[in-house]
């Protein structure tokens, strides 16, 4: 494993009483997609502000790419594109002219700004829109543009919070197929969303925020196998009597559920076709059997409740 | 803790930037027409009453920016009014408007620090308010040599680029105001109001405050003329908090050269003296230099007002 190239050490960030970020520890290896997964106001954003110094963190220190956000924010910077959950342009701009200001702002030298700029585009698929205003652009489109910034920057991290968050479902694919494509470039990407199934196929790894904590971080595998035991989710309609017992005793069978009348099997590995003839063996009647991915939501679900739960 | 880095990198890219959207905005189109037309009507109006008396004045020009005529006020009178609505129109949601477009993380996430973007659009805003000063009296002066066939003497030039100073510093005060303003107020229109309600009340209630809060402070004995002259200079002093009075004292010493003092003058300090007799414009500048400097710290003490308070604001909406 290389050296993190974000780390976090007990950062803790308060507005008066209430604790945004508390004592949070992170680290993120270079070229890795990790997620900072939670829902809304579990102080991901918090966390990004930090990392970048746009927010002095009460507490705690950080470090990207080996700088100090508080005392070095302008390296720090210099070497992160950010992607805000809010995301504005100057409408009355081009998106080429909106580039180009940043591009003067981040300082890149005359010759570059605009070969980076079109090549930038290019790659987001905004060369022919380039030159209209942005006030005509669509939501998946401002999105692009922000990536093309990003690009245009040549940033080593890319920060990106909540950006799938009011696309279409065409436009999160093609979104997420982005993120992919600059992971192969080898940039370092970290976003942050509260819709933890969308993210969970490009993230390496990820960490569930809970009330300014993270509870867990790891694999999304790992992640999967340990909080919910199991890879995937069977349901079951059927009837009979026993059959729950039946299927438990299954090998690979981590849990069996009732849910509103059928059963819901969660399994390491698809086991439909054991578990389809244990039910007739059982005397049972099988109607339908459908198998799912478990998902990180269920992971999140299971393990907070879980929290407040013991609490 | 020390922070690394200039405050001052990529100011130049933000100054360009706000200059190219003050200078094309409609907003400034606007009100550069009322400037021009108000000013190009008030010395146009002025010309025809000192063609008259043309001979007999030293000072032509300066006239031309001073006098009023019926029933049009002067040319520096409306500036006084003016430069404020011009300064706010250019502030009042220099700041706000960042947030409100979503820009400012997205800003602020470049290597540059806050106060680049502040200072930057500070200083566009002050050269936008230079730049149509210059132009105005630039065309004014040119107005004047045309329907006069005069040339302005060189004493003349020099005073009225005095004046052109303390025009833009006035501008300043407001600008640095309004940006407090647009710190302070998500909402565009609260700021523009709050802007204009303390405009409100230096360009007129201000004068009717003063008499009010001076008798109330330093009353006047009727036996005793020293508690007289007390109560004055605490009323000059009270009147001279408004920048609209400074700016009106400075138009007055610069533009009218014969003007020896600014306060109450007791008749032993008038003896030798002749009266009307103009000063040279370096004994002008001694006599303003208090009121021009208390512009300027204005000015400076309401940008650092604005830089403090942005400086403390959270960058998420």
């Amino acid at each position: 494993m290389s050296e993190a190239i974000v780390r976090a050490q007990q950062l803790t960030k308060r507005y008066g009483s209430a604790t945004a970020v508390d004592r949070l520890d992170l680290a993120i290896e270079e070229g890795e997609v990790f997620g900072l997964l939670g829902p809304n106001g579990a102080g991901k954003t918090t966390t990004i502000l930090m990392l970048l110094g746009l927010t002095e963190p009460t507490s705690g220190s950080a470090l990207v790419a080996r700088f100090d956000p508080l005392r070095q924010p302008l390296e720090v910077k210099r070497r992160t594109g950010y992607m805000p959950d809010q995301l504005g342009f100057y409408d009355n701009l081009s998106g080429v002219a909106n580039l180009e200001y940043t591009a003067r702002l981040a300082g890149l030298p005359r010759g570059e700004i605009y070969p980076r700029i079109g090549a930038a585009l290019d790659r987001v698929k905004l060369r022919e829109a380039g030159g209209k205003r942005v006030s005509t652009y669509s939501r998946g489109m401002r999105q692009r543009l922000a990536v093309a910034e990003i690009l245009v920057k040549q940033a080593r991290i890319a920060i990106l919070d909540e950006p799938t968050s009011g696309l279409d479902p065409q436009s999160t694919r093609e979104f997420l197929e982005l993120i992919r494509l600059l992971k192969r470039d080898g940039m370092t990407i970290i976003l942050s969303s509260h819709l933890l199934d969308q993210v969970q196929s490009v993230c390496d790894r990820v960490a569930l925020f809970n009330r300014g904590r993270i509870g867990l971080a790891g694999r999304v595998e790992d992640l999967l196998s340990d909080v919910l035991g199991g890879s995937h989710v069977i349901r079951l309609d059927a009837h009979g009597s026993g059959l729950a017992e039946a299927v438990g005793r299954l090998p690979g069978v981590k849990r069996v559920t009732v849910d509103a009348g059928q059963l819901l099997v969660e399994t390491q590995g698809d086991l439909r076709p054991a578990i389809a003839r244990k039910v007739v063996e059982a005397g049972g009647d099988l109607l339908t059997i459908v198998a799912s991915h478990a998902s990180l939501e269920d992971v999140y679900t299971r393990y907070f409740e879980g929290m407040r739960d013991a609490a | 803790m020390r922070r690394e880095g200039s405050p001052f990198s990529g100011i130049g890219t933000v100054i360009m930037k706000e200059l190219a959207d003050n200078l094309s905005s409609a907003r400034m189109r606007l009100l550069e027409l009322l400037v021009f037309v108000t000013g190009a009507g008030a010395v146009y109006a002025t010309i025809g009453g000192i063609k008259e008396t043309i001979g007999e004045d030293p000072f032509v020009f300066l006239r031309l920016f001073t006098t009023g005529h019926e029933p049009l006020p002067s040319f520096v009178a409306f500036l006084g009014f003016l430069i404020p609505i011009v300064a706010i129109a250019l502030g009042f949601d220099s700041i706000s408007s960042e947030f409100n477009r979503r820009t400012m993380s997205r800003i602020l996430s470049q290597p540059i620090y806050r106060d680049a973007l502040l200072f930057g659009k500070f200083l566009a805003g002050l050269a936008t308010l230079a730049v149509m000063l210059v132009a105005l009296w630039l065309l004014l002066v040119g107005l004047g040599i045309l329907l006069l066939g005069l040339p302005p003497s060189t004493d003349e030039v020099m005073r009225g680029l005095a004046f052109l100073v303390a025009a833009i510093a006035y501008g300043g005060v407001w600008l640095g105001l309004a940006m407090v303003f647009s710190v302070v107020f998500r909402s565009a229109a609260t700021a523009a109001l709050a802007c204009l309600a303390v405009w409100l009340l230096f360009a007129f209630f201000w004068q009717m405050l003063v008499p009010l809060v001076t008798f109330w402070i330093a009353p006047p004995d009727p036996y005793d003329p020293y508690s007289q002259l007390h109560t004055i200079n605490v009323g000059l002093g009270i009147a001279r908090l408004s920048p609209n009075r400074l700016f009106a004292e400075t138009t007055l010493a610069f533009l009218d050269p014969s003007t020896r003092a600014l306060g109450p003058v007791l008749s032993s300090q008038l003896e030798g003296a002749i009266s009307g007799a103009p000063l040279p414009l370096s004994q002008s500048l001694l006599l303003i230099w208090p009121q021009l400097t208390g512009l300027l710290a204005a000015m400076v003490l309401l940008f650092t007002l604005a830089y403090v308070l942005f400086q403390r604001q959270e960058v998420r909406a």
